[in-house]
């Protein structure tokens, strides 16, 4: 489809920004593609549901997680040619784990700013390329000072935050892992899910323990995989659908590197992130106005942790909420109605697709068997990153 | 709505820094930009850009590190995995998409850190086409490219020679420049002959530094600074990332400064820039880039450099902080070196390197082996 | 096209080809490995160097600043919130609480140990509220490790400490 352009840069106003086109491959934790032909499948996915071509693309942005997993310097770089970078204004931007829904954010700078009109936003992550597991790279994310010397796991700060969390609100392990048994059964709906599967609250805690109180279960897996999102201005948005995907609001917020000096119990960095995405989405009271929310859930306390941080439940509450099925599909504020990534799987930055990438699907009414039962008009999708530090909240709505 | 450069600030630069770690140095710069910017890190910025490589810093993730010595704990801060006049491309976007009224752009280099530097470019080329052929520094493929480039040009080896001796003297004038000496284009001929046709001198050796950059809107300029240097333009461009039909003409800076020359309404550069500082890691690379940001024309570049055209008391003055090749290589604060030197320019505060200039260039390169780059356009 | 059309299932499709651990190892597929030799030493900086030569004399040091009237630790040179340099150097206690701990059954490249790892995060006596830092603990059941715990670090006798956080050994609960 020829897609009429005004020429020249627009440079001179600030413009809204619409999504018309998403697309992700399978994650799995082992693919045989090479990162470029992973975020290659996910474009060309991405572009056929807009109805566009790569010559049709502006402009690029690249989300990608530590360049330890795939064995390369200035990775961004190398994966350009496979990202739709070639030839074009090409940049990556990076917040660790936080950057799956960063990218679309930096997509978002890049329209609204005027000095694009079409970008396409894509992620992907290679972490099998890491031997002998993904999990040894994690080892270059501790200070080599004060944390490396102890011979620290990635699950450490997670079972530490975790164990806090428990303990300051008082929520036993069954009402966590019911996060988990409700994740990987919305996964069972999603065709590129890696562990969907229907598992019972007793098959979380009798997992095998990894460094209590995380078992086997409460984690989700890393994967290889890629996502693209495709974010267009208004005057592109109306001659591609009548019923666009709007960004209405968008934050990011990064906290100090002492991670030891914060009381772990509340992800302040995700309520300062999403202070700044509602308030430019004028939303007052998130719990009303928030019809279906993707939080961000590489472990099962980590939704309950990120929906109190994003202002959907109390403090304390979020175990409630899960337990009374407000959160499921049905309920009232569904919660990962793709099934996360605990059921979907985790490859970092590829996340985009589990997380922005279903809230679009969620809010076109184009997501299938995982649409969730309710009318939807406004939704919030949030990721999280680096040494339980970074925030960043994307708030779309499909009306204007 | 403008967006203006309100503050700057650096630290540096040095050959090595075994005193300070890079938190440290990233201190400097940064309070210095926010005294010089009049502003309060902890109240009055709203977004803060870092420009850094996870593997440059030897950290996976190096987001984690960079908040507190940059006043951003809780605030919006980002990295951006590209060179800093990238990051200042970013933080004109946040501007401009009212996502921030000041935003700040900082980038370093602790390349002293690097105890493998060879092995380090050798980890960002193609592990399944390049890495493995042969055992040489990587640097050989930047002697490639200036092989043809030499070749395509009939660029001789006294002209490239010109460019060494031009930018190595003119850091003499300049008190932050460790690699600055009075060199003849003779003492460059005898230098060793390391990668045919590069030699030796002609290559940047490393260089420790930080450089902190303050950005804001139109309005907020106008109250925090009677001398805001307007941000006319930037741009920025990638090839491809294969190394075997990249252009070898520096088309990612010839594309980039277009963008860039587009946003600032500029439509003849050889005559509308005063000053520019390109990016000269390799002396033959300033050859390539001047021409790639249209300052001179192709088959000239070599005699206008013969004649003075570049030099301080030219008509176009090029690297008047000594460049790359008088300061070092500063890996990803390179294109913050250069954007420096543009702004102390037409602030009127560059010393014994003034010259008079309105319109200044600053442009860098991602290093071997990309084909990305960036330009940005600053005014008063 | 599919976009602005609703009750389409998206993603229409899931592209990828998945590989099991036994294609590699079997040599199923081809592949390219490599074993890069990249090294670095940091400079530890000021307020790092200090903490570490306070380690190998056994004791454990922090900053003050005295605008939010917070003793910093670990150390640094400047106050993060209040973006000022610190004013004083002060000594803490080697004793704490435990505010939060996990018993790890992995090391570092998943694989499992033998011995859990008992790693907590402990607050100092002496500093500022939460400012703690990362340990492990020992000489203690798993079982009886909670929330407030106090307990007292034990050193590595003077002779084998090299300046590193692993000077002291771990640390030990403190009886009654």
């Amino acid at each position: 489809m020829e897609v009429e352009r005004v020429s020249g840069l627009k440079f001179h106003k600030k413009q809204d920004v619409a999504i018309v086109g998403a697309g992700m491959t399978t994650f799995k934790r082992r693919l045989n593609e090479t990162g470029k032909e992973l975020s290659f499948l996910a474009i060309k996915q991405a572009l056929e549901e807009a109805d566009m071509d790569l010559s049709d693309i502006e402009m690029v942005v690249m989300g990608s997680a530590p360049d330890a997993f795939d064995g390369l310097h200035m990775k961004g770089e190398y994966l350009l040619d496979g990202s739709g970078g070639s030839d074009r204004p090409y940049m990556r931007v990076f917040v660790g784990g936080g950057t799956g829904v960063f990218a679309p954010i930096a997509g978002y700078w890049h329209v609204a700013s005027g000095l694009a009109d079409v970008c396409l936003v894509v992620c992907e992550e290679k972490m099998s390329s890491c031997m002998p597991h993904p999990q040894s790279a994690f080892k270059y994310i501790w200070d080599p000072i004060l944390d490396r010397p102890l011979a620290p796991n990635l699950i450490w700060i997670f079972a530490l935050e975790m164990n806090r969390y428990m303990h300051v609100h008082n929520i036993k392990h069954e009402d966590i892992a019911l996060v988990s048994v409700k994740n990987k059964a919305n996964a069972l709906d999603h065709p590129c899910a890696q562990l969907a599967e229907k598992i019972t609250v007793e098959d979380v805690l009798n997992s095998e323990p990894m460094a209590l109180p995380v078992r086997r279960l409460d984690v989700s897996p890393p994967s290889d995989g890629a996502a693209a999102l495709i974010m267009v201005a208004p005057h592109i948005a109306r001659q591609v659908t009548d019923n666009p995907v709007w960004v209405t609001g968008v934050g990011w917020a990064l906290d100090t590197t002492m991670w030891t000096n914060r009381d772990l119990y509340f992800p302040r960095y995700v309520a300062e992130a999403a202070k700044m995405a509602y308030r430019m989405a004028h939303i007052t009271d998130p719990r009303k106005e928030i019809d279906v929310a993707e939080p961000y859930d590489p472990f099962d306390y980590k939704e309950l942790h990120h929906m109190e941080g994003l202002g959907l439940a109390k403090k304390g509450e979020a175990p409630i909420l899960t337990r009374e099925g407000v959160t499921a599909r049905d309920g009232d504020l569904p919660c990962s109605p793709s099934g996360g990534l605990l059921g979907v799987g985790n490859p970092i930055a590829a996340t985009m697709g589990v997380k922005a990438g279903e809230l679009y699907w969620q809010l076109a009414y184009r997501a299938g068997k995982r649409q969730v039962a309710k009318e939807v008009t406004t939704g919030v999708c949030q990721a999280w990153g680096d040494l339980m530090q970074v925030g960043t909240v994307m708030v779309m709505s499909n009306k204007r | 709505m403008r967006v203006a450069v309100v503050g700057v600030g650096y630290s540096g630069f040095n050959a090595n820094t075994p005193d300070l770690n890079w938190k440290e140095i990233t201190l400097e710069a940064a309070a210095r930009a926010y005294d010089d910017a009049g502003i309060n890190p902890r109240k009055d910025v709203d977004s803060i850009v870092t420009c850094a490589e996870d593997i440059w810093e030897g950290f996976a993730i190096f987001d984690e590190f960079v908040p507190d010595q940059l006043g951003g704990v809780l605030k919006p801060t980002c990295t951006v995995c590209a060179d800093f006049l990238f990051g200042i491309a970013t933080a004109y976007m946040q501007i401009k998409s009212e996502l921030a009224d000041i935003a700040v752009v900082e980038a370093h280099s602790k390349a002293s850190d690097i105890l493998t530097f060879g092995e380090t470019i050798k980890f960002a080329m193609d592990p399944i086409w390049l890495r493995e052929i042969g055992s040489a520094h990587p640097y050989y493929f930047a002697a490639l490219e200036m092989s043809q480039y030499i070749n395509e040009c009939c660029i001789t080896e006294e002209q490239i020679a010109e460019v060494v001796v031009k930018n190595k003297n003119n850091a003499l004038k300049n008190s932050s420049a460790p690699y600055g000496s009075k060199v003849t284009v003779e003492d460059v001929l005898n230098s060793p002959m390391v990668f045919d046709p590069m030699r030796k001198i002609e290559i940047a050796p490393r260089a420790d530094g930080a450089i902190v950059f303050v950005l804001a809107n139109e309005d907020v300029a106008k109250d925090l600074t009677d001398t805001p240097i307007w941000v006319k333009g930037v741009g920025w461009w990638s090839e491809t990332s294969n190394y075997d039909t990249m252009s070898f003409n520096a088309v990612y800076a010839y594309k980039a400064a277009k963008m860039a020359y587009k946003l600032a309404g500029i439509t003849n550069p050889a005559k509308e820039v005063d000053i520019a500082e390109v990016d000269d890691r390799f002396a033959f690379k300033e050859f390539q880039h001047l021409e790639a940001l249209q300052l001179s024309k192709r088959f000239e570049t070599g005699t206008l450099m013969r004649e003075g055209y570049f030099a301080k008391d030219g008509e176009l003055p090029v690297n008047l902080s000594g460049g790359s090749l008088g300061i070092g290589n500063l890996l990803e604060a390179t294109g913050g070196q250069k954007a420096l030197e543009v702004v102390l320019q037409l602030r009127g505060l560059a010393g014994r390197r003034q010259v008079e200039a309105e319109t200044g260039v600053a442009q860098a390169w991602r290093y071997i082996p990309t084909a990305s780059g960036a330009v940005a356009v600053f005014g008063v | 096209m599919s976009v602005g059309k609703k009750d389409i299932s998206c993603p229409p499709e899931a592209p990828g080809t998945p590989l099991k651990d036994s294609d590699i190892a079997e040599k199923k597929v081809t592949y390219v490995e490599d074993h890069p030799d990249i090294r670095y030493a940091w400079t530890a900086g000021q307020a790092i160097s200090r903490f570490l030569n306070e380690l190998k004399k056994g004791k454990l040091i922090a900053t003050k600043c005295n605008k939010c009237r917070r003793i910093l630790f670990p150390p640094r040179m400047f106050c993060e919130l209040c973006y000022k340099p610190i004013d004083d150097w002060v000594y803490v206690k080697d004793t704490g609480t435990v505010q939060t701990f996990s018993i790890s059954y992995i090391d570092p490249d998943a694989k499992p140990l033998e011995k859990p790892v008992i790693v907590a995060v402990i607050a100092v006596d002496g500093a500022s509220k939460n400012m703690a830092f990362m340990h492990v603990l020992g000489e203690v059941e798993p079982e009886k490790v909670y929330i407030g715990m106090k307990v007292k670090a034990v050193w590595k006798p003077e002779e084998e400490r090299e300046g590193s956080v692993t000077d002291i050994k771990y640390w030990k609960p403190i009886e009654g």
